[in-house]
């Protein structure tokens, strides 16, 4: 099972090595990984899947909140969360078949961020699911190039929905601040 | 020069001075009197400022003839005493040789802080002479560590290791320290408050997990107690043995938890796991609760994990949350410092009496001695008999609470184990979650360093004594009185008594030369016998311990003996391989080895 768990983090040199390192020496399978800035100074945002039981889930909790550089990490339940994905791709479209790319790029919401006579670059936002079948779609032409983030997430009210404690924490409490 | 009678309290004025003189002050305002350590090019200005700290009798220095002892040491100095030990390198292959030393103290939990030299922080990422990305290195293998390009940063860095270092689950800190840092001057104050939003170490809320545990626990009517490492951190044996008689709990320990309960007490089943007495495991596997002190379910004490007490409830008292469920998901938990959850927990278990399970495990204990534990009428050298010939001469001289014993790691570290009667938490310093060989020797050096009052026996075996052998010389440089026993067999037992079990005996890489023993430690100027028959054994320990400096025994033991019972790798607890007897002609029954 794939969870979402966001990890809060002061923003020091090596500190998103100390993350990577511990997810990998620990074994635990990450499908993706963002880091960014989050609404305080000096402490990041780290938003990643995790794949596996609810124990690995617990594990990859309680192993992360113990590296001293880390002040708090969420979990959250899929259902309760926007969670958005950005792709850039760039497609080898001509004149004759610009058309069809472009309304294409009206039902997905896109939009073309570059064109030239021969290629066209488009930003998709969204869900992955619909990342992958723009995608899928595009790839009816000459698909050139492409990159994409893994995604992002926010509680959508705050708070209320959020699984932020461990099993044996008590509810209410934010799981924060831990490390032996 | 003379520091002023309050220059090492933390509420001393802030001054002026070198990064040098920021490490050492920091180091003896945290109560550091003892430093173990080897210098060179990028931690050369530290090791000139510490002159006067020498002069002045703040710090002393022992130079090792290898970093990895350094940590060791620190490492022995911290077991034997609780607090922080210190290691000092310089950087590059003085740090790298570290690292082993500092996994072996993260995998036990004990508190030490490595200083390291850096190249100038111009030179950072240049492959300099003698550059390491020594924070990168140890980065797996450490509770935390900083690299400090700037001495502004310095003071509160070193407040933070300690701090780290020695707070909740203890680990090692490690510290590198730039050369220009060094010879900087920055603002040295110790009075700042340590802050760190990241480490809380101390889980508040274990309260009403309590409850449950003393249900299930009063509940039980077989239950066990597994007491580990956490208890001895903790301080806690004085606890532990009131829950117990008050209940009547047998318990079993982990290794790095022998002595938790004296070994003597009725209630006391030993050591459990892969080495572990057949009674002690056959415990683990029939009682109905099972109640886990400070331990992480290691590989070693569970075999196979799907078959591990699987009857039984389980209650995990531990520090550490994420040693909860990693391995054994326990029914109750309760996350908090033992320190805090045993005295809370010690009222809610109702006094309480298990004549029929203690019953059970007495007619377990006979049938396992029968079997398993050698007597000692042989007239061969074996080595469970040197271990209780050693216990029992050392502690006739000396009370047993005045014997610390570090041990390396293979077989003659399970004999010492098995056949010691360890009577207090602590007592044993031995690598347990590395498996550290050549830990024995610079552990109990960084002990006596510690304890000059206890008497500290180092034993090992003649693969890991070759491993740190060289610090012979730094035994009697410092003129420590440890005594070393080596189990002398001519292999690598533990690693050859597995080609035995499971490699058809292809003894592949694991018969050792040694030099001649006594011949060594002369050329060291130490006093040393051989040992080469049972009836020399007493003697000779009896010639160490009354030796007044540092002695060392060569045991020339038999060579394939190997240490019953044992739970084979992927095997559960209780599928034990049982000591083999031979039937002689005559109808008598004798143990094999």
């Amino acid at each position: 099972m794939k969870h979402i768990l966001a990890a809060w983090m002061r923003d020091r040199p090596g500190v998103l090595n100390r993350v990577t390192g511990l997810l990998s020496r620990r074994n635990f399978n990450i499908d993706s990984l963002q880091v960014s800035a989050s609404e305080e100074t000096g402490i990041s945002r780290m938003t990643f899947e995790v794949n596996g039981d609810d124990r690995t889930l617990e594990q990859v909790r309680s192993q992360l909140i113990k590296l001293v550089d880390v002040t708090r990490v969420e979990s959250f339940v899929q259902e309760a969360i926007v969670k958005r994905e950005l792709a850039l791709v760039r497609v080898a479209v001509g004149p004759e078949e610009r058309r069809q790319v472009l309304d294409l790029i009206q039902v997905f919401r896109a939009t073309v961020e570059d064109i030239s006579r021969t290629d066209m670059l488009i930003q998709i936002v969204g869900r992955q699911e619909k990342i992958d079948s723009l995608i899928g779609l595009l790839r009816d032409y000459h698909l050139l190039e492409m990159v994409r983030t893994g995604p992002v997430a926010i509680v959508r009210s705050a708070v209320a929905n959020v699984e932020s404690e461990p099993v044996l924490e008590p509810a209410g409490d934010t799981w924060q601040g831990g490390g032996v | 020069m003379h520091f002023p009678p309050d220059h090492f309290r933390t509420t001393a004025p802030p001054r002026r001075i070198t990064g040098s003189e920021m490490i050492w002050d920091a180091c003896v305002t945290e109560g550091v009197s003892i430093l173990f350590g080897h210098p060179g090019g990028a931690i050369l200005p530290a090791y000139d400022a510490l002159a006067i700290y020498e002069a002045e009798g703040l710090l002393h220095h022992v130079l090792v003839r290898h970093e990895q002892c350094a940590a060791h040491m620190a490492d022995g100095y911290a077991r034997a005493t609780g607090e922080v030990g210190v290691c000092v390198a310089t950087s590059g292959p003085g740090a790298t040789n570290l690292v082993t030393g500092i996994a072996t103290a993260q995998m036990d939990s004990v508190p030490i802080v490595c200083i390291t030299g850096q190249v100038p922080s111009p030179l950072l990422g240049t492959d300099a002479f003698q550059e390491a990305d020594i924070v990168g290195v140890t980065q797996p293998v450490c509770k935390h560590n900083y690299l400090v390009t700037d001495v502004a940063d310095l003071p509160m860095v070193m407040k933070e290791a300690f701090y780290i270092a020695r707070k909740g689950r203890p680990g090692p800190v490690l510290v590198d320290v730039c050369k220009d840092v060094q010879i900087a001057e920055g603002e040295f104050r110790y009075d700042m408050e340590v802050k760190l939003p990241g480490f809380n170490p101390y889980p508040a809320a274990w309260q009403d997990a309590l409850a449950d545990a003393a249900d299930l626990i009063n509940a039980a009517e077989a239950p066990l107690i597994m007491a580990g490492h956490g208890i001895h951190l903790a301080g806690m044996s004085d606890v532990l043995l009131r829950i117990v008689e008050k209940a009547e709990i047998p318990v079993v320990t982990t290794l790095l938890g022998t002595g938790n309960i004296t070994e003597t007490h009725p209630l006391s089943l030993g050591m459990g796991g892969m080495h572990g007495e057949a009674y002690a495991n056959e415990a683990v596997q029939a009682c109905d609760v099972l109640i886990a002190l400070g331990m992480r379910f290691d590989d070693r004490i569970t075999g196979r994990l799907d078959r591990f007490a699987k009857q039984a409830s389980v209650v995990h008292f531990e520090l550490d949350k994420a040693e909860v469920g990693k391995n054994v998901q326990p029914d109750v938990a309760v996350v908090g410092d033992l320190a805090e959850t045993l005295p809370a927990l010690e009222p809610l278990v109702h006094p309480n009496t298990h004549t029929e399970w203690l019953a059970s495990l007495t007619d377990r204990k006979l049938s396992s001695a029968s079997k398993d534990i050698l007597t000692f009428e042989l007239d061969e050298l074996v080595p469970p008999f040197i271990m209780r010939q050693i216990w029992s001469e050392t502690t006739n001289l000396r009370d047993p609470g005045d014997v610390l014993v570090a041990t390396d790691v293979g077989q003659h570290q399970m004999w010492e184990s098995q056949y010691f009667v360890h009577e207090r938490a602590g007592q044993l310093l031995t690598s347990g979650g590395l498996g550290t060989m050549g830990y024995g020797v610079p552990a109990a050096m960084g002990a006596q360093m510690a304890r000059p009052d206890k008497l500290v026996w180092a034993i090992v075996g003649d693969g890991g004594f070759q491993m740190t052998m060289q610090e012979l010389a730094t035994i009697q440089q410092e003129k420590l009185p440890v005594k070393i026993a080596i189990i002398n067999n001519g292999f690598l037992g533990m690693v050859r008594q597995w080609q035995q079990f499971f490699h058809d005996k292809r003894y592949v890489g694991t018969p050792v030369l040694s030099p001649d023993y006594v011949m060594l430690a002369a050329a060291y100027g130490i006093p040393a016998s051989k040992v080469e028959e049972p009836g020399q054994v007493a003697e000779a320990v009896r010639a160490a311990n009354t030796t007044d400096g540092p002695y060392l025994i060569d045991f020339q033991v038999k060579e394939e003996v190997n240490v019953y019972p044992m739970v084979a790798p992927g095997a559960a607890v209780d599928e034990l391989i049982r000591r083999p007897h031979i039937v002689q002609d005559h109808g008598g029954v004798v143990p094999a080895f």
